[in-house]
């Protein structure tokens, strides 16, 4: 209840704390880093401090306030980056929910099918491994060719596709792992009350899975979102953030600080992601294990 | 047509009945024989512990009343009812070693648990998870959960939770094994009380002497390789209190049951010499 909250909040203190510190290494070696940054080998493993590499934070935090400038005179109230930024941000964000959901349901059936059938789990657990060593930029033009097939595709949902076959995968493994952690007794207990497989299912597995569950919905959801900016780039969808980072950095000649608001906009979109998860986990306290203990 | 001790009266069958039960478990080399040759009639409100050394076979032969193991030889019926017919109409209540709550769920949720799992509604799933809470004695740890309670607490919701359906036969494997001393006596005085007020009829495995003689009206003395009954003593005290612990006619049991399983002569009151010829002889037929 009010335990769990508070030890919430002091986490994202931390994360807070953590933020402030990195910015203020950035801003220390901008100022007092060597020009041209720092080289081992030949290989430069710091940046260089120039403005062209490294804008001030606060330049970045200008450029949000920027007018769009797409070429041509728009009319109305002109577009400010931070306009576009959140634009694309909330169309990837819709993309990568969509491609979480279908990753998620998946997953989960996946791991349904294995914990009933012990031959599903040894004849799919390792095609479901092999799956995730397929490169995605391998996969985004089939996927695509697929879609067109049909009249009702439209190409954002290739991109759904894409990043789901990343959430699938953690979401598929640790369910599995959940759905077997009950105990011995516990099973005795529900086979001696002669509970249907789904009454086992809704009353013990599924709760006694949701510890290992939470973990692997947010590895989905970085996964999600991963893989729609990936998938967006290589299917050349438009509208996304994606798209805009790649549109940004290709305008930035001298002045790379709107890439950066992009990146910013593309951190801040993961982070949605997580925290969602987060409230999702802290819904589901009482299934935490000892999570009334002290 | 299994049951011929229910076609002469309107007497109610007896609560667990074995003919013949053996159990033999494949093992690397060959088979190992946990059970053999078991017969046991246990009547309808009776108290019955079985006690022997490891690997006598005391939990397997619960785990076949219990219909989660099948047996290799013989007949089984509980109530009258094929093993498996009894376990799917809830004849029995189980509470193992291991209390096994649900531990998302409040101890009242844990109690009406099996009453959920069965469709009874709400509101008499509420009203009996209630009485049995009173029962054994945790009506200020109602919306408690179990990991907030000690291990005799939860192991009292365990007790409650298998009384859930006023099943006319407890089954209980060790069910104080991993409680402390004064607990496990407080438990046990518990016990008798509510088996008392319930009429079940209770099938207990133990490893603890004074705990089946305190207990019981019969203690089923197994050996190991191959699990068999040895020995079955009768225990008569009267109704049980405190006072029972302290009466000589307790130690003389617990005596009894010592010798029984070491294998040496029991001394000869008339009843017991009646079960333990019965047992024997039973053993006898089996061996044949």
């Amino acid at each position: 209840m009010s335990q769990p909250v508070g030890r919430w909040l002091a986490r994202a203190a931390l994360v807070g704390v953590a933020l402030v510190a990195l910015g203020a290494i950035w801003e220390a070696y901008k100022d007092w880093g060597p020009t041209d940054g720092v080289k081992l080998f030949g290989t430069r493993v710091l940046p260089r401090t120039t403005d062209a590499s490294m804008p001030h934070l606060s330049r970045i935090w200008h450029a949000f306030g920027d007018p769009e400038v797409g070429g041509a005179i728009t009319f109305g109230p002109s577009k400010t980056v931070f306009d576009s930024v959140f634009d694309s941000a909330v169309h990837t964000l819709r993309w990568a929910a969509a491609g979480f959901a279908i990753g998620v349901l998946v997953g989960m059936l996946l791991a349904l099918l294995m914990d009933r059938l012990a031959v599903f789990e040894r004849a799919l657990m390792p095609y479901v491994v092999l799956s995730q060593t397929v490169p995605l930029i391998a996969l985004a033009p089939l996927v695509t060719k697929w879609g067109q097939g049909w009249d009702f595709w439209d190409r954002w949902m290739s991109v759904a596709v894409i990043a789901a076959y990343l959430a699938f995968f953690p979401v598929a493994v640790g369910m599995v792992r959940g759905l077997k952690s009950p105990t011995a007794v516990h099973a005795d207990y529900f086979r001696c009350s002669a509970a249907s497989w789904w009454h086992t299912l809704v009353r013990l597995k599924l709760p006694a899975s949701v510890p290992f569950l939470v973990p692997s919905l947010r590895l989905a959801a970085a996964g999600a979102v991963v893989g729609t900016i990936v998938a967006e780039i290589s299917t050349g969808l438009e509208g996304g953030i994606g798209r805009l980072i790649i549109t940004y950095s290709q305008q930035a000649t001298g002045d790379p600080s709107r890439v950066y608001a992009a990146v910013i906009g593309a951190a801040a979109l993961g982070l949605t992601a997580l925290l969602a998860i987060a409230a999702f986990d802290l819904a589901l306290w009482r299934y935490h294990r000892g999570a009334t203990t002290r | 047509m299994t049951e011929p001790e229910t076609s002469p009266g309107p007497a109610p069958a007896p609560a667990v009945h074995l003919r013949g039960v053996g159990k033999t478990f494949a093992a690397r080399r060959g088979t190992v024989v946990a059970l053999e040759e078991i017969d046991l009639t246990i009547g309808s409100g009776e108290f019955v512990s079985l006690i022997g050394p490891s690997g006598c076979g005391k939990s397997t032969l619960l785990r076949i009343v219990a219909d989660l193991l099948p047996p290799t030889t013989g007949e089984v019926a509980v109530n009258g009812k094929p093993a498996r017919r009894a376990r799917l109409d809830q004849d029995y209540g189980i509470a193992f070693q291991q209390a096994g709550l649900l531990d998302w769920r409040t101890v009242q949720a844990n109690i009406e648990l099996p009453l959920e799992l069965h469709g009874v509604d709400r509101a008499k799933r509420r009203a009996r998870a209630g009485e049995l809470i009173e029962l054994v004695g945790l009506s200020e740890f109602a919306r408690h959960r179990p990991p907030q309670l000690s291990g005799g607490m939860q192991q009292r919701v365990a007790i409650a939770r298998s009384l859930a359906e006023s099943p006319a036969l407890l089954l209980m494997d060790e069910p104080f094994g991993a409680l402390d001393e004064m607990t496990r006596e407080r438990m046990q005085n518990e016990l008798v009380r509510i088996a008392g007020e319930t009429g079940a009829a209770v099938v207990f495995v133990t490893h603890s002497i004074p705990e089946a003689v305190f207990l019981s009206d019969r203690v089923i003395v197994m050996s190991a390789r191959p699990g068999r009954i040895s020995d079955v003593v009768a225990v008569d005290l009267g109704p049980r209190t405190d006072d029972t612990r302290e009466a000589p006619a307790f130690y003389a049991a617990i005596t009894q049951v010592r010798e029984a399983l070491r294998g040496r002569p029991v001394p000869a009151t008339a009843d017991v010499v009646a079960d333990v010829e019965k047992a024997r002889r039973n053993a006898a037929e089996g061996a044949l």
